[in-house]
Protein backbone atom coordinates (compact mmCIF):
# COMPACT_ATOMS: atom_id res chain seq x y z
CA UNK A 1 0.00 0.00 0.00
CA UNK A 2 2.63 2.38 0.90
CA UNK A 3 6.40 2.54 -0.28
CA UNK A 4 8.96 1.56 1.83
CA UNK A 5 10.20 4.72 1.51
CA UNK A 6 7.25 6.12 3.21
CA UNK A 7 7.30 3.53 5.80
CA UNK A 8 11.22 4.02 6.78
CA UNK A 9 9.81 7.57 7.44
CA UNK A 10 6.74 6.48 9.63
CA UNK A 11 9.33 4.48 11.50
CA UNK A 12 11.16 7.57 12.14
CA UNK A 13 7.86 9.19 13.47
CA UNK A 14 7.07 5.88 15.41
CA UNK A 15 10.33 6.20 17.21
CA UNK A 16 9.40 9.58 18.75
CA UNK A 17 7.13 8.45 21.21
CA UNK A 18 7.24 5.79 23.93
CA UNK A 19 7.40 2.38 22.58
CA UNK A 20 3.43 1.88 24.11
CA UNK A 21 2.74 5.18 22.58
CA UNK A 22 2.64 4.74 18.65
CA UNK A 23 -0.69 6.54 18.38
CA UNK A 24 1.03 9.45 19.05
CA UNK A 25 2.78 8.67 15.18
CA UNK A 26 -0.46 8.54 13.65
CA UNK A 27 -0.38 12.29 12.53
CA UNK A 28 2.66 11.80 11.13
CA UNK A 29 1.99 8.73 9.65
CA UNK A 30 -1.43 9.95 7.81
CA UNK A 31 1.11 12.92 6.82
CA UNK A 32 4.18 10.77 4.81
CA UNK A 33 0.37 8.87 3.47
CA UNK A 34 -0.94 11.85 2.12
CA UNK A 35 1.74 12.91 0.71
CA UNK A 36 3.24 9.68 -1.43
CA UNK A 37 -0.37 9.64 -2.76
CA UNK A 38 -0.22 13.07 -3.50
CA UNK A 39 3.10 12.92 -5.64
CA UNK A 40 2.30 9.61 -7.21
CA UNK A 41 -1.64 9.80 -7.95
CA UNK A 42 -2.67 10.93 -11.43
CA UNK A 43 -6.40 11.81 -10.86
CA UNK A 44 -7.43 13.70 -7.96
CA UNK A 45 -9.28 10.80 -6.58
CA UNK A 46 -5.99 9.19 -6.46
CA UNK A 47 -4.22 12.26 -4.14
CA UNK A 48 -6.06 12.44 -1.20
CA UNK A 49 -6.72 10.02 1.51
CA UNK A 50 -9.04 7.25 1.59
CA UNK A 51 -10.75 4.81 3.64
CA UNK A 52 -8.06 2.12 2.58
CA UNK A 53 -5.38 4.20 3.23
CA UNK A 54 -6.34 5.36 6.01
CA UNK A 55 -7.21 1.73 7.68
CA UNK A 56 -3.80 0.66 6.23
CA UNK A 57 -2.02 3.12 8.88
CA UNK A 58 -3.82 2.41 11.61
CA UNK A 59 -2.93 -1.24 11.22
CA UNK A 60 0.59 0.07 10.57
CA UNK A 61 0.16 1.56 13.54
CA UNK A 62 -1.68 -0.92 16.06
CA UNK A 63 -5.11 0.94 16.69
CA UNK A 64 -8.22 0.96 15.39
CA UNK A 65 -8.83 2.18 11.90
CA UNK A 66 -11.17 4.33 13.59
CA UNK A 67 -8.99 6.39 15.56
CA UNK A 68 -7.06 7.16 12.49
CA UNK A 69 -9.83 7.96 10.55
CA UNK A 70 -10.81 10.21 13.26
CA UNK A 71 -7.38 12.27 13.55
CA UNK A 72 -7.84 12.24 9.43
CA UNK A 73 -11.19 14.42 9.44
CA UNK A 74 -10.35 16.67 12.46
CA UNK A 75 -7.06 18.25 11.03
CA UNK A 76 -7.94 20.09 8.31
CA UNK A 77 -4.53 19.61 6.33
CA UNK A 78 -5.78 16.61 5.63
CA UNK A 79 -6.98 16.30 1.92
CA UNK A 80 -10.39 13.60 2.26
CA UNK A 81 -11.86 14.77 -0.66
CA UNK A 82 -10.34 14.87 -4.46
CA UNK A 83 -7.76 17.69 -4.94
CA UNK A 84 -5.76 18.66 -7.57
CA UNK A 85 -2.20 18.46 -8.32
CA UNK A 86 -1.58 21.72 -6.89
CA UNK A 87 -3.54 22.99 -3.90
CA UNK A 88 -3.62 26.16 -3.43
CA UNK A 89 -4.39 27.46 0.56
CA UNK A 90 -4.44 30.97 0.71
CA UNK A 91 -5.09 32.78 4.08
CA UNK A 92 -7.76 35.46 4.32
CA UNK A 93 -7.81 35.61 7.98
CA UNK A 94 -7.99 39.53 9.08
CA UNK A 95 -4.13 40.10 9.26
CA UNK A 96 -3.72 39.33 6.21
CA UNK A 97 -6.67 40.46 4.56
CA UNK A 98 -5.23 44.07 5.87
CA UNK A 99 -1.96 43.37 3.40
CA UNK A 100 -3.74 41.65 0.74
CA UNK A 101 -4.97 38.29 1.41
CA UNK A 102 -8.38 38.44 0.05
CA UNK A 103 -7.36 40.14 -2.66
CA UNK A 104 -4.86 37.79 -3.81
CA UNK A 105 -7.22 34.52 -3.12
CA UNK A 106 -9.96 36.69 -5.61
CA UNK A 107 -7.16 37.27 -8.01
CA UNK A 108 -5.73 33.46 -8.36
CA UNK A 109 -9.58 32.71 -8.56
CA UNK A 110 -9.97 34.77 -11.75
CA UNK A 111 -6.56 33.86 -13.12
CA UNK A 112 -7.53 29.91 -12.93
CA UNK A 113 -10.97 30.29 -13.27
CA UNK A 114 -12.20 28.55 -10.39
CA UNK A 115 -14.12 29.48 -7.08
CA UNK A 116 -12.55 28.83 -3.39
CA UNK A 117 -13.37 24.79 -2.69
CA UNK A 118 -13.03 24.17 -6.39
CA UNK A 119 -10.68 22.44 -8.10
CA UNK A 120 -10.11 23.14 -12.29
CA UNK A 121 -11.32 20.59 -14.16
CA UNK A 122 -7.80 19.57 -15.78
CA UNK A 123 -7.78 18.37 -12.17
CA UNK A 124 -4.35 20.83 -11.92
CA UNK A 125 -5.26 23.11 -9.16
CA UNK A 126 -7.41 23.37 -6.44
CA UNK A 127 -8.15 26.33 -4.42
CA UNK A 128 -8.43 26.83 -0.49
CA UNK A 129 -9.31 29.65 1.86
CA UNK A 130 -7.39 28.79 4.86
CA UNK A 131 -7.02 29.95 8.45
CA UNK A 132 -4.00 31.47 10.46
CA UNK A 133 -0.95 30.19 9.20
CA UNK A 134 0.90 31.91 10.97
CA UNK A 135 3.02 34.10 8.93
CA UNK A 136 0.68 37.41 9.09
CA UNK A 137 3.95 39.46 8.72
CA UNK A 138 4.13 38.06 5.33
CA UNK A 139 0.89 38.54 3.83
CA UNK A 140 -0.25 37.69 1.33
CA UNK A 141 0.82 34.49 2.23
CA UNK A 142 -0.31 30.87 0.40
CA UNK A 143 0.73 27.51 0.85
CA UNK A 144 0.88 25.22 -1.84
CA UNK A 145 0.41 21.35 -1.32
CA UNK A 146 0.36 22.24 2.47
CA UNK A 147 3.92 22.44 2.94
CA UNK A 148 5.47 24.84 0.64
CA UNK A 149 4.67 28.37 1.75
CA UNK A 150 4.69 31.70 -0.23
CA UNK A 151 5.07 34.72 1.30
CA UNK A 152 4.26 38.56 0.07
CA UNK A 153 1.99 36.97 -2.71
CA UNK A 154 1.07 40.00 -4.85
CA UNK A 155 -0.31 39.50 -8.41
CA UNK A 156 3.36 39.54 -9.96
CA UNK A 157 4.41 37.09 -7.54
CA UNK A 158 1.35 34.79 -7.98
CA UNK A 159 2.21 35.03 -11.84
CA UNK A 160 5.59 33.85 -11.60
CA UNK A 161 4.27 31.22 -9.31
CA UNK A 162 1.75 29.57 -10.95
CA UNK A 163 3.87 29.13 -14.05
CA UNK A 164 6.25 27.45 -12.50
CA UNK A 165 2.81 25.20 -11.02
CA UNK A 166 2.19 23.11 -14.08
CA UNK B 1 10.14 39.36 6.41
CA UNK B 2 12.56 41.13 7.70
CA UNK B 3 12.78 40.96 11.64
CA UNK B 4 13.66 43.68 13.55
CA UNK B 5 15.61 43.15 16.88
CA UNK B 6 16.51 44.88 19.69
CA UNK B 7 16.14 42.36 23.11
CA UNK B 8 17.20 38.94 24.40
CA UNK B 9 15.97 36.13 22.07
CA UNK B 10 16.84 37.79 18.95
CA UNK B 11 20.33 39.49 20.50
CA UNK B 12 23.19 38.84 18.18
CA UNK B 13 21.21 37.27 15.79
CA UNK B 14 21.95 38.72 12.21
CA UNK B 15 18.38 37.78 10.18
CA UNK B 16 19.88 38.45 7.13
CA UNK B 17 22.72 35.38 7.33
CA UNK B 18 21.61 32.04 6.14
CA UNK B 19 23.85 30.13 8.88
CA UNK B 20 22.48 32.25 11.79
CA UNK B 21 20.18 29.50 12.78
CA UNK B 22 23.09 26.77 12.98
CA UNK B 23 24.60 25.33 16.02
CA UNK B 24 27.67 27.17 15.44
CA UNK B 25 26.93 30.40 15.19
CA UNK B 26 24.39 30.06 18.23
CA UNK B 27 27.57 28.83 20.18
CA UNK B 28 28.94 31.98 19.00
CA UNK B 29 26.76 34.35 20.13
CA UNK B 30 26.67 32.70 23.98
CA UNK B 31 24.51 29.65 23.00
CA UNK B 32 24.59 26.74 25.41
CA UNK B 33 27.05 28.63 27.83
CA UNK B 34 23.65 28.69 30.32
CA UNK B 35 23.12 25.01 30.08
CA UNK B 36 27.11 24.68 30.88
CA UNK B 37 26.85 26.74 33.81
CA UNK B 38 24.07 24.64 34.98
CA UNK B 39 25.76 21.49 34.54
CA UNK B 40 29.18 22.79 35.82
CA UNK B 41 27.98 23.74 39.19
CA UNK B 42 25.30 21.31 39.79
CA UNK B 43 22.70 23.76 40.21
CA UNK B 44 20.34 22.85 42.34
CA UNK B 45 17.07 22.35 40.68
CA UNK B 46 15.22 24.86 42.87
CA UNK B 47 17.63 27.32 41.83
CA UNK B 48 16.79 27.31 38.38
CA UNK B 49 13.20 27.36 39.02
CA UNK B 50 13.87 30.40 41.83
CA UNK B 51 16.03 32.50 38.78
CA UNK B 52 12.89 32.00 36.14
CA UNK B 53 10.61 33.38 38.93
CA UNK B 54 13.07 36.19 39.61
CA UNK B 55 12.83 37.29 36.46
CA UNK B 56 9.66 37.94 36.05
CA UNK B 57 8.95 36.18 33.08
CA UNK B 58 5.43 36.13 31.91
CA UNK B 59 4.09 33.12 30.03
CA UNK B 60 4.38 34.55 26.47
CA UNK B 61 1.62 32.61 24.29
CA UNK B 62 -1.45 34.30 25.86
CA UNK B 63 -2.60 33.87 29.63
CA UNK B 64 0.45 35.52 30.61
CA UNK B 65 1.10 33.52 33.85
CA UNK B 66 4.19 33.48 35.37
CA UNK B 67 7.22 30.92 33.79
CA UNK B 68 8.83 30.42 37.10
CA UNK B 69 5.70 29.63 39.26
CA UNK B 70 4.39 26.97 36.89
CA UNK B 71 7.74 25.73 36.99
CA UNK B 72 7.38 25.01 40.62
CA UNK B 73 3.98 22.95 40.46
CA UNK B 74 5.43 20.09 38.74
CA UNK B 75 6.48 17.32 41.63
CA UNK B 76 9.90 17.87 40.99
CA UNK B 77 10.92 13.89 43.16
CA UNK B 78 7.83 12.07 41.11
CA UNK B 79 9.98 9.16 40.13
CA UNK B 80 8.26 7.96 36.80
CA UNK B 81 8.40 9.94 33.39
CA UNK B 82 7.80 13.32 33.23
CA UNK B 83 7.44 15.92 30.48
CA UNK B 84 8.18 19.13 29.23
CA UNK B 85 6.23 20.57 26.47
CA UNK B 86 6.62 23.26 24.27
CA UNK B 87 3.82 24.74 22.66
CA UNK B 88 4.85 25.78 19.12
CA UNK B 89 0.96 25.76 17.76
CA UNK B 90 1.25 29.72 16.74
CA UNK B 91 -2.49 30.10 15.34
CA UNK B 92 -3.69 32.53 16.57
CA UNK B 93 -4.80 35.40 14.05
CA UNK B 94 -1.69 37.97 13.91
CA UNK B 95 0.82 36.01 15.71
CA UNK B 96 3.57 34.83 13.95
CA UNK B 97 6.82 35.12 16.62
CA UNK B 98 7.49 31.96 17.16
CA UNK B 99 7.65 30.41 13.58
CA UNK B 100 10.89 33.03 13.63
CA UNK B 101 12.60 31.67 16.67
CA UNK B 102 12.40 28.10 14.66
CA UNK B 103 13.97 30.14 11.80
CA UNK B 104 16.22 32.11 12.93
CA UNK B 105 17.05 31.04 16.48
CA UNK B 106 15.87 26.90 17.20
CA UNK B 107 18.75 25.98 19.53
CA UNK B 108 17.33 29.11 21.93
CA UNK B 109 14.41 27.19 22.80
CA UNK B 110 16.10 23.97 22.45
CA UNK B 111 18.53 25.40 25.02
CA UNK B 112 15.71 26.61 27.03
CA UNK B 113 13.68 22.98 26.92
CA UNK B 114 16.70 21.27 28.17
CA UNK B 115 17.43 23.62 30.46
CA UNK B 116 13.29 23.12 31.61
CA UNK B 117 13.76 19.52 32.07
CA UNK B 118 16.89 19.91 34.09
CA UNK B 119 14.38 22.36 36.25
CA UNK B 120 11.47 19.83 36.49
CA UNK B 121 13.53 16.05 36.31
CA UNK B 122 11.98 15.39 33.25
CA UNK B 123 13.68 13.29 30.65
CA UNK B 124 11.66 14.13 27.53
CA UNK B 125 10.21 16.67 25.70
CA UNK B 126 8.33 17.35 22.78
CA UNK B 127 7.75 20.32 20.80
CA UNK B 128 4.52 20.72 18.93
CA UNK B 129 4.94 22.69 15.84
CA UNK B 130 2.01 24.03 13.93
CA UNK B 131 1.25 22.15 10.80
CA UNK B 132 1.58 25.04 8.35
CA UNK B 133 5.47 25.96 8.73
CA UNK B 134 6.91 22.32 7.42
CA UNK B 135 9.87 24.27 7.09
CA UNK B 136 10.11 25.23 9.77
CA UNK B 137 9.15 22.00 11.76
CA UNK B 138 12.29 20.52 9.01
CA UNK B 139 14.71 23.29 10.37
CA UNK B 140 13.88 22.39 14.15
CA UNK B 141 14.64 18.52 13.24
CA UNK B 142 17.67 19.70 11.84
CA UNK B 143 18.50 21.62 14.52
CA UNK B 144 17.65 18.97 17.44
CA UNK B 145 20.10 16.85 15.18
CA UNK B 146 23.10 19.12 15.60
CA UNK B 147 22.39 19.26 19.40
CA UNK B 148 22.75 15.67 19.69
CA UNK B 149 25.59 15.81 17.53
CA UNK B 150 27.25 18.31 20.05
CA UNK B 151 26.58 16.31 23.27
CA UNK B 152 23.92 18.93 24.12
CA UNK B 153 20.85 16.77 23.78
CA UNK B 154 20.74 13.19 24.74
CA UNK B 155 22.24 10.88 26.94
CA UNK B 156 25.26 11.90 29.51
CA UNK B 157 24.77 15.93 27.85
CA UNK B 158 28.23 17.25 28.27
CA UNK B 159 29.76 14.04 29.94
CA UNK B 160 27.30 14.34 33.13
CA UNK B 161 24.54 12.55 34.62
CA UNK B 162 22.03 14.50 33.28
CA UNK B 163 20.05 12.97 30.25
CA UNK B 164 17.26 14.70 28.03
CA UNK B 165 15.49 13.75 25.06
CA UNK B 166 13.53 16.34 22.94
CA UNK B 167 11.31 15.69 19.95
CA UNK B 168 9.32 17.67 17.43
CA UNK B 169 6.01 17.32 16.37
CA UNK B 170 4.12 18.61 13.99
CA UNK B 171 0.79 19.43 14.03
CA UNK B 172 -2.06 19.57 11.07
CA UNK B 173 -4.14 22.18 10.77
CA UNK B 174 -6.06 22.71 14.04
CA UNK B 175 -6.29 26.40 15.83
CA UNK B 176 -7.88 24.53 18.83
CA UNK B 177 -4.36 22.29 19.40
CA UNK B 178 -3.05 25.59 20.70
CA UNK B 179 -4.96 24.95 24.01
CA UNK B 180 -2.48 23.27 26.08
CA UNK B 181 -4.79 19.89 27.08
CA UNK B 182 -5.91 19.77 23.04
CA UNK B 183 -2.20 20.04 22.31
CA UNK B 184 -1.61 17.16 24.53
CA UNK B 185 -4.51 14.83 23.33
CA UNK B 186 -3.19 15.75 19.75
CA UNK B 187 0.25 14.22 20.54
CA UNK B 188 -1.28 11.56 21.70
CA UNK B 189 -2.82 10.94 18.30
CA UNK B 190 -6.35 11.63 19.04
CA UNK B 191 -8.50 14.71 17.95
CA UNK B 192 -7.76 17.93 19.57
CA UNK B 193 -10.15 18.21 21.90
CA UNK B 194 -9.21 20.10 25.53
CA UNK B 195 -9.53 18.25 28.24
CA UNK B 196 -11.97 18.98 31.54
CA UNK B 197 -9.51 20.83 33.98
CA UNK B 198 -8.56 19.89 37.31
CA UNK B 199 -6.41 17.39 36.62
CA UNK B 200 -3.96 20.33 35.39
CA UNK B 201 -1.47 19.12 33.18
CA UNK B 202 1.44 19.19 35.97
CA UNK B 203 -0.71 16.49 37.78
CA UNK B 204 -2.07 14.38 34.81
CA UNK B 205 -0.34 15.25 31.32
CA UNK B 206 1.07 13.55 28.43
CA UNK B 207 0.06 9.65 28.83
CA UNK B 208 -1.00 10.92 32.16
CA UNK B 209 1.99 11.77 33.23
CA UNK B 210 2.87 15.20 35.00
CA UNK B 211 3.57 18.06 32.13
CA UNK B 212 4.65 21.24 31.99
CA UNK B 213 3.67 23.24 28.56
CA UNK B 214 4.97 26.42 27.56
CA UNK B 215 5.15 28.71 24.87
CA UNK B 216 8.16 28.87 22.16
CA UNK B 217 9.21 32.53 23.36
CA UNK B 218 8.98 31.63 26.95
CA UNK B 219 11.46 28.60 26.92
CA UNK B 220 13.79 30.96 24.46
CA UNK B 221 14.11 33.39 26.64
CA UNK B 222 15.11 30.91 29.71
CA UNK B 223 19.17 31.00 28.45
CA UNK B 224 19.78 34.77 28.55
CA UNK B 225 17.85 34.77 32.31
CA UNK B 226 20.19 31.57 33.21
CA UNK B 227 23.77 33.49 31.63
CA UNK B 228 23.07 36.69 32.21
CA UNK B 229 20.57 36.82 35.27
CA UNK B 230 17.29 37.04 36.37
CA UNK B 231 17.72 40.57 37.24
CA UNK B 232 19.26 41.74 34.00
CA UNK B 233 16.20 39.82 32.20
CA UNK B 234 13.62 42.06 34.60
CA UNK B 235 15.26 45.12 34.33
CA UNK B 236 14.70 44.84 30.61
CA UNK B 237 11.16 45.67 31.36
CA UNK B 238 8.98 46.90 34.37
CA UNK B 239 8.12 45.42 37.41
CA UNK B 240 5.57 42.92 36.91
CA UNK B 241 6.30 42.71 33.39
CA UNK B 242 9.69 41.29 33.22
CA UNK B 243 11.81 41.33 30.10
CA UNK B 244 11.40 42.36 26.23
CA UNK B 245 8.80 40.57 24.44
CA UNK B 246 8.06 39.79 20.78
CA UNK B 247 5.53 41.70 19.16
CA UNK B 248 4.16 40.88 15.87
CA UNK B 249 2.94 44.04 13.89
CA UNK B 250 0.95 42.86 11.20
CA UNK B 251 -2.10 45.30 9.17
CA UNK B 252 -2.21 48.39 8.14
CA UNK B 253 1.63 48.90 8.70
CA UNK B 254 4.64 50.14 6.40
CA UNK B 255 6.91 47.47 7.93
CA UNK B 256 5.29 44.37 9.36
CA UNK B 257 7.32 42.21 11.40
CA UNK B 258 8.61 41.21 14.72
CA UNK B 259 9.69 43.48 17.12
CA UNK B 260 12.04 42.41 20.05
CA UNK B 261 11.36 45.72 22.36
CA UNK B 262 10.98 45.94 26.17
CA UNK B 263 7.83 45.48 27.97
CA UNK B 264 6.71 48.75 28.56
CA UNK B 265 7.37 50.60 25.30
CA UNK B 266 4.89 52.66 24.43
CA UNK B 267 2.49 51.75 21.33
CA UNK B 268 3.10 54.75 19.62
CA UNK B 269 6.83 54.21 19.85
CA UNK B 270 5.90 50.15 18.09
CA UNK B 271 3.94 51.80 15.58
CA UNK B 272 6.71 54.30 14.55
CA UNK B 273 9.10 51.30 14.64
CA UNK B 274 6.91 49.44 12.13
CA UNK B 275 7.21 52.65 9.61
CA UNK B 276 3.83 54.04 10.79
CA UNK B 277 0.81 53.91 9.30
CA UNK B 278 0.84 52.50 5.28
CA UNK B 279 -0.03 55.17 2.71
CA UNK B 280 -0.41 57.95 5.24
CA UNK B 281 -3.83 56.62 6.46
CA UNK B 282 -5.87 57.61 10.01
CA UNK B 283 -5.17 54.65 12.61
CA UNK B 284 -8.70 53.23 13.84
CA UNK B 285 -8.21 50.55 16.12
CA UNK B 286 -5.92 47.70 16.93
CA UNK B 287 -6.39 44.55 18.17
CA UNK B 288 -3.41 44.68 20.80
CA UNK B 289 -2.84 40.91 21.70
CA UNK B 290 -4.11 38.41 19.34
CA UNK B 291 -7.52 37.88 17.30
CA UNK B 292 -8.66 36.57 21.27
CA UNK B 293 -7.91 39.73 22.47
CA UNK B 294 -10.60 42.88 22.93
CA UNK B 295 -10.21 45.26 20.40
CA UNK B 296 -9.21 49.21 21.06
CA UNK B 297 -9.85 52.32 19.59
CA UNK B 298 -7.08 54.54 18.52
CA UNK B 299 -7.17 57.13 20.93
CA UNK B 300 -7.15 54.37 24.37
CA UNK B 301 -4.42 52.64 22.07
CA UNK B 302 -2.07 55.45 21.57
CA UNK B 303 -2.23 55.97 25.32
CA UNK B 304 -0.85 52.58 26.57
CA UNK B 305 2.33 51.37 26.90
CA UNK B 306 2.77 47.40 25.49
CA UNK B 307 2.73 45.46 28.48
CA UNK B 308 0.39 43.16 30.22
CA UNK B 309 -0.51 45.23 32.86
CA UNK B 310 -1.03 49.00 30.92
CA UNK B 311 -3.13 46.97 28.45
CA UNK B 312 -4.92 45.12 30.65
CA UNK B 313 -6.13 48.50 32.53
CA UNK B 314 -7.03 49.37 29.11
CA UNK B 315 -9.72 46.87 28.48
CA UNK B 316 -7.58 44.32 26.31
CA UNK B 317 -4.97 41.62 27.06
CA UNK B 318 -1.53 41.22 25.79
CA UNK B 319 -2.32 37.98 24.88
CA UNK B 320 0.43 36.53 22.31
CA UNK B 321 1.57 39.94 21.42
CA UNK B 322 0.34 40.51 18.03
CA UNK B 323 -0.61 43.66 17.38
CA UNK B 324 -3.06 43.92 14.23
CA UNK B 325 -3.49 48.06 13.28
CA UNK B 326 -6.34 48.52 10.69
CA UNK B 327 -6.87 52.19 9.67
CA UNK B 328 -9.67 54.34 8.64
CA UNK B 329 -10.76 52.18 5.82
CA UNK B 330 -12.36 49.18 7.30
CA UNK B 331 -15.68 48.28 8.45
CA UNK B 332 -15.46 47.14 12.24
CA UNK B 333 -18.65 44.52 11.15
CA UNK B 334 -16.76 43.49 8.05
CA UNK B 335 -13.56 42.70 10.17
CA UNK B 336 -15.43 40.95 13.13
CA UNK B 337 -17.25 39.14 10.43
CA UNK B 338 -14.03 37.28 8.96
CA UNK B 339 -12.87 36.71 12.56
CA UNK B 340 -16.16 35.48 13.65
CA UNK B 341 -15.99 33.25 10.83
CA UNK B 342 -12.45 31.51 11.83
CA UNK B 343 -13.97 30.64 15.59
CA UNK B 344 -16.96 29.41 13.62
CA UNK B 345 -14.72 27.09 11.46
CA UNK B 346 -12.03 26.61 14.33
CA UNK B 347 -14.50 25.33 17.10
CA UNK B 348 -13.55 21.45 17.89
CA UNK B 349 -17.45 21.09 18.41
CA UNK B 350 -16.59 19.31 21.80
CA UNK B 351 -19.20 21.54 23.65
CA UNK B 352 -22.68 22.99 22.63
CA UNK B 353 -22.45 26.51 24.08
CA UNK B 354 -19.19 26.72 21.53
CA UNK B 355 -20.16 24.50 18.75
CA UNK B 356 -23.71 26.17 18.28
CA UNK B 357 -22.88 29.19 19.33
CA UNK B 358 -19.84 30.22 17.18
CA UNK B 359 -22.15 29.32 14.14
CA UNK B 360 -24.77 31.48 15.46
CA UNK B 361 -22.17 34.82 16.51
CA UNK B 362 -21.16 34.26 12.49
CA UNK B 363 -24.62 34.39 10.67
CA UNK B 364 -25.56 37.17 13.15
CA UNK B 365 -22.83 39.49 12.02
CA UNK B 366 -22.93 38.22 8.19
CA UNK B 367 -26.26 39.09 7.58
CA UNK B 368 -25.57 42.34 9.48
CA UNK B 369 -22.55 43.31 7.10
CA UNK B 370 -24.85 42.26 4.29
CA UNK B 371 -27.30 44.76 5.01
CA UNK B 372 -29.75 42.29 6.27
CA UNK B 373 -29.23 43.24 9.99
CA UNK B 374 -32.54 42.87 12.15
CA UNK B 375 -33.69 45.00 15.29
CA UNK B 376 -32.55 43.29 18.08
CA UNK B 377 -29.48 41.87 16.68
CA UNK B 378 -27.33 43.77 18.98
CA UNK B 379 -28.94 42.08 21.64
CA UNK B 380 -29.37 38.42 20.18
CA UNK B 381 -25.59 38.42 19.94
CA UNK B 382 -25.22 40.04 23.95
CA UNK B 383 -27.55 37.00 24.46
CA UNK B 384 -25.90 34.29 22.30
CA UNK B 385 -22.43 35.47 23.88
CA UNK B 386 -23.30 35.16 27.39
CA UNK B 387 -24.64 31.53 26.63
CA UNK B 388 -21.02 30.82 25.75
CA UNK B 389 -18.08 32.34 27.59
CA UNK B 390 -16.99 30.55 30.48
CA UNK B 391 -19.59 27.73 29.71
CA UNK B 392 -17.58 25.43 28.37
CA UNK B 393 -14.26 23.45 28.55
CA UNK B 394 -11.66 25.50 27.15
CA UNK B 395 -11.49 29.65 26.34
CA UNK B 396 -12.33 29.06 22.91
CA UNK B 397 -15.56 30.16 23.37
CA UNK B 398 -14.39 32.78 25.29
CA UNK B 399 -12.43 34.14 22.73
CA UNK B 400 -15.13 33.91 20.40
CA UNK B 401 -17.41 36.70 22.41
CA UNK B 402 -14.42 38.83 23.56
CA UNK B 403 -14.02 40.33 19.84
CA UNK B 404 -17.68 40.68 19.37
CA UNK B 405 -18.52 42.62 22.81
CA UNK B 406 -15.27 44.49 22.40
CA UNK B 407 -16.51 45.51 18.76
CA UNK B 408 -19.66 46.42 19.29
CA UNK B 409 -18.86 48.15 22.65
CA UNK B 410 -16.37 50.43 20.76
CA UNK B 411 -17.95 50.68 17.66
CA UNK B 412 -21.89 50.84 18.55
CA UNK B 413 -22.92 53.03 16.05
CA UNK B 414 -21.21 51.11 12.98
CA UNK B 415 -23.45 48.15 13.84
CA UNK B 416 -26.55 50.29 14.54
CA UNK B 417 -25.93 52.66 11.68
CA UNK B 418 -26.15 49.06 9.11
CA UNK B 419 -29.23 47.44 11.06
CA UNK B 420 -30.72 50.62 10.32
CA UNK B 421 -30.18 51.87 7.09
CA UNK B 422 -29.48 48.21 5.73
CA UNK B 423 -25.87 49.10 4.57
CA UNK B 424 -22.48 49.80 6.41
CA UNK B 425 -21.61 53.44 7.50
CA UNK B 426 -17.99 53.09 6.20
CA UNK B 427 -16.88 52.17 2.96
CA UNK B 428 -14.95 48.87 3.37
CA UNK B 429 -11.88 48.33 1.93
CA UNK B 430 -9.36 45.65 3.05
CA UNK B 431 -6.32 47.65 2.14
Amino acid sequence: MLSAQSLALIDREVAKYPADQKRSAVMGALRIALEERRSTGETPEARCLNQEVIEFVANYLEIPPVAAYEVATFYNMYDMKPVGKYKITVCTNLPCALSGGVNAAEYISGKLGIAIGETSTDGMYTLLEGECMGACGDAPVLLVNNHSMCSFMTPEAIDKKLAELK
Amino acid sequence: MAVFVNGVIFDGVDTAAADAWRLDAYVARGGYQALRKILDSKLPQEDVIAEVKNSGLRGRGGAGFPTGLKWSFMPRSFPGDKYVVCNTDEGEPGTFKDRDILRFNPHALIEGMIIAGYAMGTKAGYNYIHGEVFAEYQRFEEALEEARKAGFLGQHILGTDFSFELYAHHGYGAYICGEETALLESLEGKKGQPRFKPPFPASFGLYGKPTTINNTESFASVPFIIRDGAQKFLEAGKPNNGGTKLFSVSGHVNRPGNYEIPLGTPFSTLLEMAGGMRDGKKLKAVIPGGSSAPILPAEIMMSCTMDYDSISKAGSMLGSGAVIVMNEDVCMIKALERLAYFYHEESCGQCTPCREGTGWLYRVIHRIANGEGRPGDLELLDSVGNNMAGRTICALADAAVFPVRSFTKHFRHEFEYAIEHGKTLVDHKWC
